[in-house]
């Protein structure tokens, strides 16, 4: 509890909340990939998770360190775009190879 | 209680909170990793694990307040989408380099 770094209220409050929300959307999107029953509606779920979960975990992240360094940090913003151009990529690729697999496998 | 003691604490407590739901998430997808039906479904929940692996980095980086958990987080960004990439190709052709 002592090592949470010394923040503004309304810093800590933002960062508190987005942090919070995606952790939250992305239990969710994994809830998803958990419970649902095929394949194909499964391989929707985690996108949840990679797109707003992440997204709001980056943005708690360069509020966070922003005020801590009292200047703009955006490296975060790599971590967002890599994971926002790989992921359909990734998809897609996985459920081209699924595709093309024999029924008994799919 | 100050007010920066009080937004510590709910800082402090949302970033707890936050981290347990990240180890939610990643015990579904783990478990859909371990027991998924199809090689397919072990894919997408190691890409899945990853990806909350990652989150769950950058928490443990607002919460020290050091940018090194921020470097490992693009290291894992990086590998994991060539994993899993790999391992679709695999399924696809049977080999990953032709």
């Amino acid at each position: 509890m002592t090592d949470v770094p010394e923040l503004p209220a309304w810093a800590a409050l933002l960062t508190a909340l987005f942090v919070l929300g995606g952790a939250s959307i992305t239990l969710i999107g994994c809830l998803g990939l958990l419970r649902l029953q095929t394949f194909y509606r499964r391989v929707h779920a985690p996108t949840l998770g990679t797109t707003l979960g992440t997204g709001g975990i980056l943005i708690g992240s360069m509020i966070c360190f922003s005020v801590l360094e009292t200047r703009p940090v955006l490296h975060e913003i790599l971590i967002a775009l890599f994971v926002t151009v790989t992921t359909p990529v990734t998809l897609i690729v996985l459920v081209r190879a699924t595709l093309n697999r024999p029924p008994s496998l799919q | 209680m100050t007010p920066t003691v009080l937004t510590s604490a709910v800082l402090a407590g949302a970033l707890a909170l936050a981290q347990i739901l990240l180890v939610l998430a990643m015990a579904c997808a783990a478990f859909r990793m371990l027991r998924g039906p199809r090689a397919q479904d072990r894919i997408l929940g190691l890409d899945t694990l990853y990806v909350n692996a990652m989150l769950m980095l950058l928490t443990f980086g607002i919460r020290t307040g050091s940018t090194v958990y921020f470097e490992a987080a693009l290291v894992i960004a990086l590998l994991g989408f060539v994993a899993t990439v790999a391992a679709a190709k695999f399924l696809l052709r049977g080999e990953v380099i032709e």
